[in-house]
Parts: C-alpha cells; sequence; structure tokens
C-alpha cells in the first residue's frame, strides 16, 4: 500500500483539476453533512424533552359558551361533574395550560420585595389539583390543600385573597436557592408573595421559553374557569383515551347544546403539533443528508470511471510488468482514501466554519469534536463502496491491453 | 451553426446516459431545492401592503412603569387603550386605525349548523382602506358607526359562504356571540401575509372572518383574545380593560409623505413628553415610528428555520454543481479524441467551444425541467406541512422563470472549464494517440 502513494500523487497531480474537485466535493458534503447531522441530534433532544406527564392518557378539550355568561362557577362545577360521570375517567380539571401545548402564561419572578426587576420571567400553571390530573411526579413538600384554592376571576375582581402559597419545580427550585431547599421560602409571582409548599420533578412550560430553563414553571393554587382561556384536561384510563374523548366531548354538549367546542385533542396530538416544525426541520435535513451523500457517491463513481477508462493503457502496461489484479484494486482505492481523506480534512475545517456561522446565527452549541472520527469515517466507506465497481473494472482490464492505441 | 451543435450534443450525451442522467439529476435536485426553499422565503418575508407598505406606519410608545427599567429594552408594539384613543382622536395622520383581536362564536339562523368560532378583529373605519381591504358587497362602517358604537359588522368571504351561500348579505344580521350585528359588508378572499397589523396572534395567522367596532366589541363584550402585557400589581380584569395598567391595542397611521412622516414623529415625541411630564409615562420619553417592513424586519417575523433551509439548499445546490463540473469534465476530456479530429479538420477553438458550452445548456435546460418537477414536489411537501404559514408556498411564474434561468446558468458556468480545457487540447497530440 505505503509504495503505491507516490506513483498515485504523481498521477493525480497530472488529474489536478478533476481531483480538486472531487476533493472540494467530498469536503462540502462533509461539512455539511456533520452540520446537518448535528442540527437533527439538537431538534431530536429537543422533540424528546421529557413532560413528566401521564402523556398517553391526557386530553385537552376548549370550549366557548355562547352570550351572557352568567354564574361561571356553578357551570363549571357541572361540566366536570357530567366529564366525571363517563366511565373511564380517572381526573379532569379546568386548567390554563399544558406542558408543550402552546398557550404560555407568564410572571415575572422575585426573590423580595427591594428587588427592582425580575429574577426570573416563569410559565404560570393554575387549576384545581393541576398537578394531579396532569401525573406531574411530587419530589417534596405537598401538594396544595382544597381551602387553598381560589377561583381566578374573583382573584382579579379582588373579591377574594390568595392564600400565598405555590408549588414550584425541581429546576427552578435549585435555580432560585442553589444551596438550600426551596421548601418553606418566599418569593414574589407577579408581586404577590408566596410560599413555596411544594417542588414537582417536573413540568414545563407550554411554549416561548429557551430550552435550558423551559422547566422553571410555578404551580398557583388557583381554580381555572373557561372564560379566561381554561381548557377541560382530562385523564383517561390507560388505552381509553380516544373514547373518553368522544364521550367527554358529547358530555359537555349534552350540558349546553348551544356552546362551540373549540377544540378537542388527545395530548400526544397536542405535543405533536407543538414539535411539529421542529419533526419536520429533522426529516428535511436527513433527507438532504442522504441525498448530499448520494450524489457525492455518484460523483466518485462517475470520476472513477472516467479515470480508469484513461488508464487502461497505462493498467494493462503494470498488468503485463507483473502487477496482480489487487495491486490495480487496490491502487483505486488507495488514490480515493487519498482523495476522501483530503476532503475530509478540509470539510472538517469547513463544517467548524459553518458551525461558528450557526453558533452566531442560531445558537446552536459547539459541535462536537466526537463528530470529527465518525464523519471522517463514514466518507472513507462511502468513497471505498463507490470506487469499488470502477476498480473492480479496472482491475479486470487484461495486460494485453498495454499493446493497444 | 447552432442547430448542429445541438444536434452533436445530443449524440454525445446520448452516448453515456448514465453519466448525463447523473448530471441532470445533480442539477435537478439542487434546482428543485434551492427554489422551494427560496419560494418559501419568498412567501413568508414578502410584502403584505404591496406598494403602500412604506406609508403604513406603526407609532410605538413606553408606558410602562420603572420597575424593571432598562433603556435598552424593545418599546411595547402595541397601545393602552388610552393612549390609542387620544393618538386615534388627534387625527394627526391622514388614516389611522386602532384595533385588538377577537375570537368570536357565530351563529347561523340554520339550526342544522353548529355554532362555530372564528376569528375576529375589533377595529376602527380607516382599517379598511388603509390596508387595501377588498369588497366584494357594502364597504366599511362609518366614522360615526365607531362613535356611536353600532351594532354592525363586515364579515369575510369564507363566513358569507358558510353562512349566506356567498350571497349579498349586505344587511343581513349575523349572531357573533349572542350579539346581532347588522351586516354593512363582505370582503373579497383577503389575506395579509404576514399578519403584518398584530403579530401577537401569529406571524402568519389566517385573516378575521368578523370585523366590528373598536367600541362596539367593548360595548357587547366580545371575547378578546389577542396579547397582553401588563405592569404593576393590579391584576387584568377583562371588564376593566380601558384603564389596566396594560398595553393591548395595535395602532397603526398612514402617512403620504416623508414631510408628513416627522411632523407626526414630533408630534408623537411631544405626546410622549406630556405624558411623561403629566406622570402617566413613568420611563423617559421614547418612540419610534417603523414603517411596515421595518416592522417586520426587526420582529424577525421569517422563521430561522426558513432562512436555514435556504442556506442549506444552497449549499446543497453548490455541492452539485462541483459535481457536475467534474462529471462535465470527465466527460469533455474522454472526448479528446474526437475534438482532436474535429480540430484537424478546421474547426475553429470557439466553435469547439460554442458546441461543447450547448451541450452543456442543454444538461441545463433538462436539469430545469426535471428541477421544476422537484421544486413543485417540495412544494407539495411544503403545504403538507402543518403551519398556517407553509400553505401558502406556490410557485409563481417569476420563480418559474427564474429557476429556468439559474439552471442555464448554472450548468453554462459549470461548463466553462471543462469546454475551455478541452477546445485547448491540440490536434497534432490527439490524432498522433488514435
Amino acid at each position: 500500500m505505503s509504495l503505491d502513494i507516490l506513483p498515485i500523487v504523481a498521477t493525480l497531480r497530472r488529474h489536478r483539476l478533476t481531483a480538486t474537485l472531487l476533493v472540494l466535493q467530498i469536503a462540502l458534503t462533509c461539512a455539511i453533512v456533520c452540520n446537518a447531522v448535528f442540527v437533527i441530534g439538537d431538534r431530536l433532544a429537543w422533540m424528546t424533552t421529557p413532560s413528566g406527564i401521564a402523556e398517553d392518557q391526557l386530553m385537552r378539550i376548549t370550549v366557548s359558551d355562547i352570550g351572557p355568561r352568567k354564574d361561571i362557577h356553578a357551570r363549571v362545577e357541572a361540566d366536570l361533574a357530567a366529564i366525571r360521570g363517563i366511565p373511564g375517567v380517572e381526573a379532569v380539571t379546568v386548567g390554563n395550560s399544558l406542558p408543550f401545548g402552546g398557550n404560555a402564561w407568564n410572571s415575572g419572578l422575585k426573590l423580595d420585595r427591594s428587588q427592582r426587576s425580575s429574577s426570573v420571567d416563569v410559565a404560570t400553571f393554575y387549576g384545581e389539583s393541576l398537578a394531579e390530573t396532569l401525573g406531574s411526579r411530587l419530589l417534596a413538600g405537598r401538594m396544595f390543600h382544597p381551602d387553598e384554592y381560589r377561583w381566578v376571576d374573583d382573584l382579579v375582581a379582588e373579591k377574594a385573597t390568595s392564600s400565598h402559597v405555590g408549588i414550584v419545580t425541581n429546576d427552578l427550585a435549585r435555580r432560585l436557592f442553589p444551596d438550600k431547599s426551596a421548601l418553606g421560602e418566599e418569593i414574589l409571582v407577579g408581586g404577590e408573595p408566596v410560599r413555596i409548599v411544594g417542588v414537582l420533578e417536573r413540568l414545563p412550560a407550554a411554549s416561548g421559553k429557551a430550552r435550558e430553563d423551559v422547566n422553571d414553571t410555578v404551580l398557583m393554587p388557583w381554580r381555572m374557569i373557561p372564560a379566561y382561556g381554561g381548557g377541560y384536561f382530562v385523564r383517561a384510563r390507560k388505552g381509553e383515551t380516544a373514547r373518553v374523548l368522544k364521550d367527554a366531548v358529547a358530555a359537555l354538549k349534552g350540558v349546553n347544546p348551544r356552546r362551540v367546542v373549540v377544540e378537542a385533542r388527545p395530548y400526544t396530538e397536542i405535543r405533536g403539533r407543538f414539535f411539529a416544525a421542529d419533526r419536520a426541520m429533522a426529516v428535511l435535513l436527513s433527507s438532504v443528508s442522504v441525498a448530499l451523500l448520494a450524489v457525492t457517491a455518484l460523483g466518485i463513481v462517475g470520476l472513477a470511471s472516467f479515470w480508469v477508462g484513461q488508464r487502461r493503457r497505462q493498467i494493462g502496461v503494470r498488468r503485463a510488468l507483473g502487477a496482480s489484479r489487487a495491486d490495480i484494486l487496490h491502487y483505486f482505492q488507495t488514490e480515493n482514501f487519498l482523495l476522501a481523506s483530503m476532503g475530509i480534512v478540509l470539510g472538517m475545517v469547513l463544517a467548524y466554519g459553518i458551525n461558528a456561522l450557526l453558533m452566531k446565527q442560531y445558537e446552536l452549541p459547539r459541535l462536537p469534536l466526537a463528530y470529527l472520527p465518525v464523519g471522517a469515517t463514514v466518507l472513507w466507506l462511502l468513497g471505498q463502496v463507490a470506487v469499488l465497481a470502477p476498480a473492480l473494472r479496472a482491475a479486470s482490464v487484461p495486460p494485453v491491453e498495454a499493446t493497444r492505441g | 451553426m447552432f442547430g448542429y451543435y445541438v444536434e452533436l450534443a445530443l449524440r454525445s450525451l446520448r452516448l453515456s446516459r448514465a453519466l448525463t442522467a447523473l448530471m441532470i439529476l445533480a442539477v435537478a435536485l439542487g434546482i428543485g431545492a434551492s427554489m422551494t426553499t427560496l419560494t418559501v422565503l419568498h412567501v413568508l418575508s414578502g410584502d403584505p401592503l404591496p406598494g403602500k407598505s412604506s406609508k403604513v406606519f406603526m407609532p410605538r410608545l413606553d408606558p410602562r412603569d420603572k420597575e424593571g427599567y432598562d433603556p435598552t429594552d424593545e418599546l411595547p408594539v402595541q397601545v393602552t387603550w388610552a393612549d390609542g384613543m387620544n393618538l386615534l382622536h388627534a387625527h394627526r395622520a391622514r388614516r389611522q386605525a386602532l384595533m385588538t383581536a377577537g375570537a368570536t362564536p357565530v351563529q347561523s339562523d340554520d339550526a342544522a349548523i353548529d355554532p362555530f368560532i372564528v376569528p375576529a378583529r375589533y377595529t376602527t373605519t380607516d382599517f379598511f382602506p388603509m390596508f387595501d381591504v377588498p369588497f366584494r358587497f357594502g364597504q366599511g362602517w362609518s366614522a360615526a358607526d365607531d362613535a356611536s358604537r353600532a351594532r354592525v359588522a363586515v364579515i369575510g368571504a369564507d363566513l358569507n359562504d358558510r353562512l349566506f351561500h356567498g350571497e349579498n348579505s349586505v344587511g343581513r344580521i349575523v349572531h357573533a356571540d349572542g350579539v346581532d350585528l347588522r351586516i354593512v359588508g363582505v370582503l373579497a378572499p383577503w389575506r395579509a401575509v404576514p399578519h403584518f397589523y398584530d403579530l401577537n396572534t401569529g406571524n402568519y395567522s389566517v385573516g378575521e372572518e368578523v370585523f366590528v367596532p373598536l367600541g362596539t366589541a367593548r360595548d357587547a363584550k366580545l371575547k378578546r383574545n389577542g396579547g397582553l402585557e401588563c405592569w404593576g400589581n393590579k391584576s387584568s380584569d377583562e371588564e376593566g380593560m380601558e384603564t389596566a395598567n396594560c398595553v393591548w391595542l395595535q395602532l397603526w397611521v398612514e402617512l403620504d409623505d416623508a414631510a408628513a412622516v416627522v411632523s407626526y414623529r414630533a408630534f408623537l415625541d411631544g405626546y410622549a413628553r406630556d405624558q411623561v411630564a403629566l406622570g402617566r409615562f413613568e420611563r423617559p420619553a421614547r418612540t419610534a415610528l417603523p414603517d411596515v417592513m421595518r416592522f417586520l424586519d426587526e420582529q424577525r417575523v421569517v422563521p430561522s428555520d426558513v432562512r436555514l433551509q435556504v442556506w442549506l439548499a444552497f449549499g446543497f445546490f453548490l455541492v452539485c454543481l462541483v459535481n457536475t463540473v467534474g462529471l462535465m469534465l470527465a466527460k469533455f476530456m474522454r472526448r479528446a479524441g474526437e475534438v482532436g479530429v474535429r480540430r484537424a479538420l478546421g474547426a475553429s477553438r470557439r466553435s469547439v467551444f460554442a458546441q461543447l458550452l450547448t451541450e452543456a445548456a442543454i444538461i441545463g435546460v433538462a436539469g430545469g425541467i426535471v428541477g421544476l418537477g422537484v421544486a413543485f414536489l417540495g412544494l407539495a411537501i411544503v403545504r403538507m406541512q402543518p403551519g398556517a404559514a407553509s400553505q401558502l408556498a406556490h410557485l409563481d411564474l417569476a420563480m418559474l422563470l427564474v429557476t429556468f434561468l439559474v439552471s442555464i446558468a448554472a450548468t453554462l458556468a459549470a461548463g466553462l472549464i471543462p469546454a475551455w480545457r478541452t477546445c485547448r487540447i491540440a490536434p497534432a497530440l490527439q490524432i498522433k494517440s488514435q
């Protein structure tokens, strides 16, 4: 092998233009595919962010009542009772938003009153027994007591006073109180003092937050009403989600036939919609990567065939001088390996350049070094597979070719 | 002569079908991918108000309290009720409209049709002429209707089809959230892309189907569902939005020329300073007056994914072109013998060059045609994606033409080096080696 390299380099210098083009193509492919695979991985990681809730058992139904709205609380209770009566319903509540549900409610959060600006912007969740209904796991402290809940519209109209308690997620608890337990600490949510009584494992925001702080959320003991944008969140027994959803819509229509059902969806679909653009991007990047590798492989086949065709006499001479078929095969394989290596080295530099641009423009993290050996291996293999057919054809050139032309 | 070149080119292309197909495919894939993503970008970054977007402006103020003040903070894109009304009633622009988003259940007189929710816009009379909204029947309401909070409405084309089978429904009644509104106008199909006048409801949200005077909507307690940003500790009650410490209305003004812009800007600055002096605004007086396109630019309306896709497609195209150059070079060089014979028989370098470029151009045309198919397919896939914006992606005539030109130009450029290399072959050398 090693003896072959010098003559190969000498030959390649005579095909400088085509060889350069091939190296360039491999380099560009390497750079684009490395970054594409990186972005795909990034999107997949985001898409699979755990929500910590009973995803496949949950659904959301939003309705809109027509005409004057009186006796809101009694009507909510009647709706909830109707849904509870459906066989297979494990829990139901009216809540303001769902993890990755698209409808975010945000509040500024401060650690104490003297602080002028908010420490963090947190997503807030309301709804009686919301955490219990969704199936969020409690890590420490307790859930809300029934007597701590207040109707959200009563609070807004100042007809009721807040019970000043809240539940935070573990991520937020650790961000706010890195050195001690958050339980019993007081924070200010939207200006209201709140004592932390519980810590949830996680409860990701509905939308609009950066990935690293998507779990910075607070649960408040407020009873939500549909007129304020609340939806009915229902948890069904395992495997009965589809039927319960249909029955729940019918039950809500039964309570008031004149109402409009704005949305009735299983949670899996809600989550799917939230990540639809990321999924589309991942699919697109995968297809482009495959297409790029295919185009590059075909390009290698085309150019290698051309070289083989051009060098038939030269190959014949070598065969006549005693080179075996395997020698000829190795010659073209080594040639491809050299070209691919040059392409890979250039491609890696390019890949980091593109990555630097992406980091600036799209706030992507740095391309991990692990991509280098993997990308190199893939391209070497691709080159070897692509060059095999032309190389075999070269190996089959008979020694007698030396006497032709 | 050209006909002869084409004939020669076709014959040569037929001789190496696999290579030709490969080149055409590479060009087509590159062109198709680039055109698909460019079309999407073109649609999403388009001018929603062609010919007029430079005359329509959004006055921006900062009515927030001192808490968390940071001079580098962006100004709100919405206004409070008080500021909106003050600026609206000042009539310092040719036209002005104050508006907010809603969603209202609509009920048909036909009991067989279930009530359904449509997006609504609560606005003032100038909305229609300012945004060049086309009417099919009737017209917008009057300033007097705004003032008297008349129970009138303009409905969209879709809603008119749904409720009145597309007939002229002017004068009839639409039941919105239990409130009877007299229809004064029916729109022709209309949708602003991007949904520039209110990005809070989504950058590319679908058009509204019910338009109601702002005052009427507030009187009738029609459901509001637009963006809301509040400050201070007082919670915002739906009923008390007029006095709440919240921005929730969009204000747009139409100004005819640069002089009008300068004078409106001066007026706006003066207004902000007055409010600071009055103690209503706690932060230093700051204003802005972007026009439509500048506003869209500042708000980064075009999704960053779309730009990323365009770059990706161009990268892909570049690889395909490099691939094509390499293959074409191989193909042309393989014909060195043939070129040598033609040169020896008296063909000039120029004519060999022209003939080889013709061959490249034919690949370009073929690549363009197949690429168009790829672009159509790509856009069909884009339209299948969820999301309001993606459904808008259609190839238009200009893009079609660009596809061909780019394809031919790219392959010609790709053919230049190989053709030049090949036509430099010395005739004698080649003949000898035959």
